[in-house]
């Protein structure tokens, strides 16, 4: 039984810290600071939970568990509401997101209607 | 695993911090320090794992609840300004 | 590994310092010393030292920057730039330079035979089990060896409050035509008013929870004073402070960072009173230990009051001044 519990630790931590890799480079290399919300979102709510609920099948006692529940609880409900709020205030801001082209080239076989 | 976990919280710290040091507008240095503050307190409750320290999820706890409130301060701050003085220029 | 961790976050650390240093708008700066603060606590925590990360990551990243971002409302966003002044540089430089020849005298870091560890913290750490009796050996110290330097700081803490109350308090009169403007723009957001409703009672229930566990974990009256402020914060933040003056008398909470003050200063008279020297507690009960753990309750009580007190004072008077600020 401890062996499954092992890897189960291993995989969530494992994948928890390759999200949030991807997550952080995100934040750094996005264009823009809307595209930089949603890249830091992943980090912020998932990669962590992830981790967390990778830690739990190696806490020592009940009491380490329910404490490591606990925060759990808190980053799922504070993370997207802190991430709700900072986008909002943005907007209200006037920050403009960068907008990529919405007109679409015609094709070159177009027969004249555009 | 857990080492493993903590290079890359590391790692990550490092890129938000060269966000925030970067970030053109004020809402990219929020997002960074918001960042760093989660990733805080996951280093401190896989620290606590590392060096068997059951008292490590208090400060874990405390560093979610503190990272929460200080950015809906900082959003007020935003509210309370407006837009018109946070363009000033220098 | 933990040689890479300390030097990982040091070296953060001497970044962050630098562009605070160097950058001009005061809100990224507040920003950055924020992560200061969290960077810090990291390091305290690695460095194996509970309580004071408990303490830095409370105060240095969470009320610091609110309070300094109230204080920049108030005052303005960017520093004006002035001339380098080589003078000043020249002297910082030597004054730094004799510093660092300084220190090559001193024992290494972390050796046992540093005086601060020769002296008086090893019979603390050696005769705090019989003598005491709590697990948490900081809290002895703070609250019973050393509890009359405990009272100096919290004495420091009113002071503070009080001094704010002087330069930036209001006749009662005034404050009521100030406008609540963060009222209209809050209204708007349901989702943070929703989730904040949830938090704050859970908030005030670890303040609790850490002000009375902190004989056994890291904890005590400063940490408990300041999480406990920090959810009546959330609160005045998001419903105005109107609403805040309403839920909590303002007379009520300035009573109350006074009596914490007294609190602990009566606990003292007391102790005089049994026989004891002033903050000797082994005359409140009958075995030495009962007693100690009496009279820590009690003053840890009186600091958490305290604290709490004086940083919701701080925070009122600082949004009152701007509601008048805007108003005008």
């Amino acid at each position: 039984m401890m062996w499954f519990l092992d890897i189960a630790s291993a995989l969530f931590l494992g994948i928890g810290s390759l999200l949030m890799l991807t997550g952080a480079v995100g934040v750094l290399r996005f264009p823009d600071f809307y595209t930089r919300m949603h890249a830091a979102g992943v980090t912020e709510t998932l990669a962590a939970a992830l981790i967390l609920v990778g830690l739990m099948p190696q806490a020592a006692s009940g009491l380490m568990f329910s404490k490591l529940f606990l925060i759990l609880l808190l980053i799922l409900l504070t993370s997207p509401t802190s991430g709700h709020a900072l986008a909002k205030a943005a907007i209200h801001s006037r920050l403009k997101p960068q907008l990529g082209q919405t007109t679409v080239e015609p094709l070159a076989t177009d027969t004249g209607v555009s | 695993m857990i080492i493993a976990t903590v290079i890359a919280l590391m790692v990550v710290m490092l890129l938000a911090l060269a966000r925030a040091l970067i970030g053109p507008s004020i809402f990219d240095r929020i997002l960074a320090v918001n960042l760093f503050g989660t990733k805080t307190v996951l280093l401190i409750a896989v620290l606590g794992f590392l060096f068997e320290q059951p008292d490590f999820m208090d400060i874990a706890l405390v560093y979610a609840l503190i990272n929460f409130i200080s950015v809906i301060g900082v959003l007020h701050y935003f509210e309370y300004n407006g837009p018109e003085r946070n363009q000033g220029s220098p | 590994m933990e040689l890479f961790i300390d030097m990982m976050l040091l070296s953060m650390l001497a970044v962050t310092a630098l562009a605070i240093a160097y950058l001009k708008d005061l809100f990224a700066v507040v920003m950055l010393a924020g992560i200061y603060g969290l960077l810090s606590a990291s390091l305290f925590a690695t460095m194996d030292a509970v309580d004071v990360a408990f303490t830095e990551a409370a105060v240095g990243a969470g009320i610091f920057p609110l309070l300094m971002l109230v204080a920049l409302s108030i005052t303005g966003r960017y520093e004006r730039s002035r001339r380098v002044s080589w003078v000043a540089l020249a002297l910082v430089s030597i004054v730094g330079i004799l510093l660092i020849i300084g220190t090559v005298d001193m024992p290494p870091f972390g050796s046992p035979d540093a005086p601060a560890h020769t002296h008086v913290a090893p019979r603390y750490i050696e005769q705090s089990g019989e003598e005491i009796g709590i697990p948490n050996i900081v809290t002895s110290v703070l609250a019973s060896y050393r509890a009359f330097d405990t009272f100096g700081e919290v004495a420091v803490v009113f002071v503070a409050g009080v001094s704010v109350l002087a330069l930036l308090g209001m006749a009662p009169g005034d404050s009521r035509h100030g406008t609540d403007r963060s009222l209209n723009s809050m209204r708007q957001h349901k989702v943070l008013r929703v989730v904040s409703k949830i938090l704050i009672p859970p908030i005030m229930l670890f303040a609790l929870y850490v002000q009375f566990h902190g004989e056994y974990g890291p904890g005590g009256g400063f940490q408990a004073g300041v999480i406990f402020a920090a959810a009546i914060i959330l609160y005045s933040i998001l419903f105005g402070v109107g609403a805040t003056k309403k839920a909590i008398n303002q007379g009520l909470v300035r009573f109350l960072a006074a009596f914490g003050l007294l609190l602990y200063g009566i606990t003292g008279v007391l102790s005089l009173l049994t026989g004891e020297n002033y903050l000797g507690y082994n005359g409140f009960a009958e075995t030495a230990t009962n007693a100690q753990h009496i009279g820590i309750l009690v003053i840890e009580l009186g600091v958490g009051i305290t604290v709490a007190a004086i940083m919701i004072v701080i925070f009122v008077t600082f949004s009152d001044r701007l509601n008048i600020q805007e108003k005008r």
